[in-house]
């Protein structure tokens, strides 16, 4: 054990984004410098997976330090089960991104770099912030970062995408604010109360709100991560602002960013206001159907195959919210795995993506053809990405959803087949917009001469590659590595919400360290 | 005469401006050589009077017979003030040199305006209150209008002139009907038999006149309509001035007559602050799209943020003064800065001040651009910057007073104005354009530049350095 890890792995990339500030005058020292501290990063944030015991259902790895005394703000930093997987897929993703990076970035590339590690502390802040008012604070943070990358570094419309993105994101998180500002003053009405942002703490007092105050809350909090999930009707921002990222900011959005507003759901929606989860939870069920089945037919009308992933990705996180919202412990481990398996598999898409349109410097999928014998390296990689996607048997997609749909079955919240019977057609929808896309691009006969002088991939890129197939093909076979991890935490949650659902005493509180 | 020794230590910020400014404007008068020693002496003379008020925090209470404030809240207000004047003042340098007015008394008015402002924010007798504020008011009335030879900062220093005196008028009625009503204008007096006023119709109608004069000078809407014209007109860092220090002092005046003394729980007095406030973060923030000047786009932002504090105002009590005090501690870092970047690019470029002059500023100016995406940021209120912890300190008071509404009218406004804010940032960062040169800018000005962002940087990060000054300040 590392003492402070959660502190290092917090502040190493910030660190790493003022190093490569300073060494900004030449390019290649700038991509070593981000890649060794991101590197850096992964190697302790391991440490937290292999530290990390199920068994203690305190929170893990505890930071706490006094940060505005008069208001009772602290630094106060720990992981569960569900936080502690999402920080290590941010910090495995961060080097990768770099890497893709590495020749398609050719302006400005210290101001990028810096940008990445920058949005990496953001990131890894708010999975592990446990204090409302720090969580809020990085969930802001992410913005900036972001709106650049994308609005220097992205395709023709990127200043509509990035305003559109940023505004978006706005709307949402400032009435969040109001409802983290309201829950501290009401932790100061109880009796001996103070106003508090601790999470803990509130994590006992909020269920008490009476369930139409509790409603509002509940709604101010889901609309901030409904739009960054996002769920249908809230998700217009996502195509436009997935088609001009640069490729690294494609990643980092589908990869980390939308997990934020599932990752709220749980951590927020769920936890604090167990009652008015359960009120709600067909209607955010239902939006996550619709999101799957929306996602599903839009995507396979898309000609620019960027704006079929990113659509692909609406759907994907429908299937996310449905498993969360049917309250069953398997629904939600299901959501949770695909929330790793969507990371990695439309992850890896977008590089893919970003690969051939570095070579083609076009995304149109009438464009390509027969890509099989040009460049059968990158085919290969395509196919095994693309089946992981609609979810094959044996590969990680297949798990999640799997587990997502036996969860909406069984889940006495929900009460009705209809989701599962709907779901599943998206599932059956993911095949057909996947594989007639890669029959387009890779099969047949090429449609462009230009096809014909495409290089196949290079050593960076297979390398790049090659750990996201590994995970794709670990969680498909055996998922026991970070199910088990996550069991304990999710268990808790849903004992939760069913003591409330039952209307008896909760008994199931998070130990105060 | 011990005691007035005594007393006039206690008030060393004011006293020491004063003495400031007659020096200045005294060596002004005998130099010979066209040297700037004003500027200097101007510049060491106020980091000595930052000095002198943190020296008197500690002594808290009245001088002068219950006449001004000393120590605590005067202290700390005029470290606001006097930060305000330094910045202002090293940032105009180069800007009065350019235009051949590099006089003292250029700097010997921003001396007798900061003097106006303390005065103003500590007087405890509304007599003293209406001093500092016709000292301020009047001298920069002259400095709307100091670059006398361009017509616009003529309108803009008359426009000022005239309206400013009616307001002064309407403040003067006001305190007028309150004697008649209390017998006394001395705020200690008036606070020990507050609650009997408080019913009476003619102290009330007083009370409103009152608030017309302090609305007038914070900018709020619907007395705002000199701000955007006067803005514009004038020098920029004397619009920056104005937006920073005579606004704040405004609000501190305001705090300490209507907050700490009158202390309204009237329901009908807290509905036209409340509308005010309300009209103000509307017609500020959405006026604020349209304007194609950043002036022009700033003053009306300054409208926007009087309206946030004034739900501070609205809510009253102890939290919503300690949040006002940080809201305007914040936004005096934060506005400083963006108008001195405005002013640096003016004065280096010769552009003008239109969103176009800002365009690809990134590329050829990657420090400045990077600095005014800091202001804009913290405008807009996006954490850890000053701009952020603000706006969460006054939604905390006005929540505990239960004006939730008006909390969800400040974000609403707020996310109309990520708009025009971002604008500026889109047209530095995102585009190009094919201006290549860059003039040299004067190294001062980044320094005070700098000054201002590190101020924005950590007072959002660490707010508690300023809250533990305010604690118990009240």
């Amino acid at each position: 054990m590392i003492p402070h890890v959660l502190n290092y792995i917090l502040f190493l990339p910030l660190i790493g984004a003022a190093a490569v500030l300073l060494a900004r005058r030449s390019e290649n020292a700038v991509r070593w410098t981000g890649l060794i501290f991101s590197l850096l990063t992964f190697v302790l944030s391991l440490e937290l997976f292999f530290g990390y015991d199920p068994q203690n259902p305190a929170m893990q790895f505890v930071e706490k330090m006094s940060w505005i005394p008069s208001l009772n703000v602290s630094y106060h930093l720990g992981l569960d089960g569900i936080s502690m997987l999402l920080v290590v897929l941010s910090t495995f993703l961060t080097p990768i991104v770099l890497i893709s990076s590495w020749k398609s970035i050719e302006k400005q590339v210290a101001p990028y770099v810096a940008l990445m590690l920058v949005l990496e502390t953001a990131m890894i802040g708010v999975f592990a912030s446990l204090d409302t008012f720090l969580f809020y604070v990085f969930w802001e943070l992410i913005l900036i970062p972001m709106y650049f990358i994308i609005g220097i570094w992205g395709g023709k419309d990127r200043i509509y995408a990035t305003v559109k993105f940023f505004i978006f994101t706005m709307v949402g998180s400032l009435l969040m604010l109001i409802a983290i500002i309201w829950l501290g003053y009401y932790a100061s009405t109880q009796p001996g109360g103070v106003f508090t942002t601790d999470l803990l703490l509130l994590m006992d007092i909020a269920p008490t709100i009476p369930l139409d105050i509790q409603s509002w809350m509940f709604a101010a909090f889901a609309l901030s991560f409904l739009i960054k999930v996002p769920a249908f009707p809230l998700h217009t921002w996502l195509p436009d602002a997935h088609v001009q990222a640069p490729t690294g900011g494609s990643v980092i959005l589908a990869g980390v960013l939308l997990k934020m507003g599932t990752y709220g759901l749980i951590r927020f929606n769920l936890q604090l206001f167990p009652e008015a989860s359960l009120e709600y939870a067909s209607v955010l069920s239902v939006l996550g159907v619709v999101g799957i089945i929306y996602g599903a037919l839009v995507s396979m009308v898309q000609k620019d195959v960027k704006k079929l992933v990113a659509y692909s990705s609406v759907s994907h996180m429908g299937f996310i919210l449905l498993g969360i919202f049917g309250v069953t412990v398997s629904g939600m481990q299901g959501g949770l795995i695909q929330m790793l398996n969507h990371g990695l598999s439309t992850g890896a898409l977008f590089l893919i993506v970003g690969m051939i349109y570095d070579r083609r410097h076009t995304r149109m999928i009438e464009e390509f053809g027969g890509l099989a014998r040009q460049i059968p390296v990158f085919s290969t990689f395509f196919m095994i990405v693309t089946l992981s996607s609609i979810g094959l048997p044996g590969l990680n997609g297949f798990v999640g959803e799997f587990l997502i749909l036996i969860g909406s079955f069984e889940s006495t919240v929900l009460g009705s087949i209809w989701y599962v019977v709907f779901a599943a057609t998206g599932v059956v929808f993911a095949a057909v917009y996947m594989l007639w896309m890669y029959q387009r691009m890779v099969f047949g006969v090429s449609r462009n001469p230009e096809n014909e002088k495409l290089v196949d991939l290079s050593a960076r890129e297979i390398g790049l590659l090659l750990p996201i197939v590994l995970f794709i093909f670990w969680i498909g076979v055996y998922p026991g590595t970070f199910l088990s991890k996550s069991e304990s935490t999710v268990q808790r949650v849903v004992e939760k919400l069913e003591q409330v659902q039952k209307g008896e005493a909760i008994t199931t509180t998070v130990p105060k360290p | 005469m011990n005691q007035l020794l005594t007393d006039t230590l206690n008030i060393a910020p004011i006293a020491g401006t004063i003495v400031l400014s007659l020096i200045v404007i005294m060596i002004n008068a005998l130099k010979k050589k066209p040297f700037q020693a004003e500027y200097w002496v101007s510049v060491l003379g106020i980091a000595a009077n930052i000095a002198l008020a943190v020296w008197t925090f500690p002594v808290r209470g009245t001088a002068f017979e219950g006449m001004v404030l000393t120590g605590g809240f005067a202290s700390l207000t005029s470290v606001i003030f006097l930060v305000s004047a330094g910045i202002t003042i090293i940032l105009s340098r180069d800007y009065i040199e350019k235009i051949g007015l590099a006089h003292g008394e250029f700097y010997h008015l921003i001396l007798m305006a900061t003097v106006g402002m303390m005065t103003f924010a500590a007087g405890t007798d509304l007599v003293v209150t209406f001093i500092g504020l016709e000292l301020m008011s009047v001298s920069l009335y002259a400095l709307a209008g100091f670059s006398r030879r361009v017509a616009k900062a003529n309108e803009a220093a008359l426009k000022y002139f005239l309206l400013g005196a009616f307001a002064s008028g309407f403040f003067l009625y006001g305190i007028a009907l309150i004697y008649g009503m209390t017998g006394s204008t001395n705020l200690l007096v008036i606070a020990q038999n507050i609650a009997a006023y408080k019913a009476e119709p003619l102290f009330l109608v007083g009370a409103g006149l009152l608030l017309v004069g302090f609305a007038f000078k914070v900018g709020a809407v619907p007395f705002h309509m000199w701000v955007p014209d006067v803005y514009e007109g004038s020098p920029t860092m004397v619009s920056a001035f104005m937006s920073t220090g005579a606004k704040a002092s405004a609000f501190a005046a305001l705090l300490l007559v209507f907050t700490a003394t009158f202390d309204f729980d009237h329901a009908s007095m807290n509905t036209v602050l409340a509308i005010l406030a309300v009209a103000s973060m509307l017609v500020g923030n959405i006026v604020a799209i349209a304007q194609s000047n950043v002036k022009r786009m700033l003053a009306y932002s300054s409208i926007a943020h009087a309206g946030y504090m004034l739900i501070g105002i609205t809510a009253g009590g102890e939290v919503s003064m300690a949040g006002v005090l940080f809201y305007l501690i914040s936004y005096v870092f934060t506005n400083l800065g963006a108008f001195g970047i405005i002013s640096m690019i003016e004065n280096a470029e010769q552009q003008g001040t239109d969103l176009e002059n800002f365009r690809g500023l990134y590329y050829r100016r990657p420090l400045h651009a990077v600095l005014m995406g800091v202001f804009m940021f913290s405008l807009i209120g996006i954490p850890p910057l000053a701009g952020f912890f603000g706006k969460y300190y006054i939604f905390i008071a006005a929540i505990e007073k239960g004006y939730t509404w008006l909390t969800i009218v400040g974000v609403v406004t707020s996310m109309i104005s990520v708009y025009y804010y971002l604008r500026v940032v889109v047209l530095m960062f995102f585009q190009t354009s094919e201006e290549t040169t860059r003039p040299a800018v004067a190294i001062d000005g980044t320094v005070a530049l700098l000054i201002s962002a590190f101020g924005v940087l950590i007072v959002g990060l660490f707010p508690s350095i300023v809250l533990d000054w305010m604690g118990g300040l009240f």
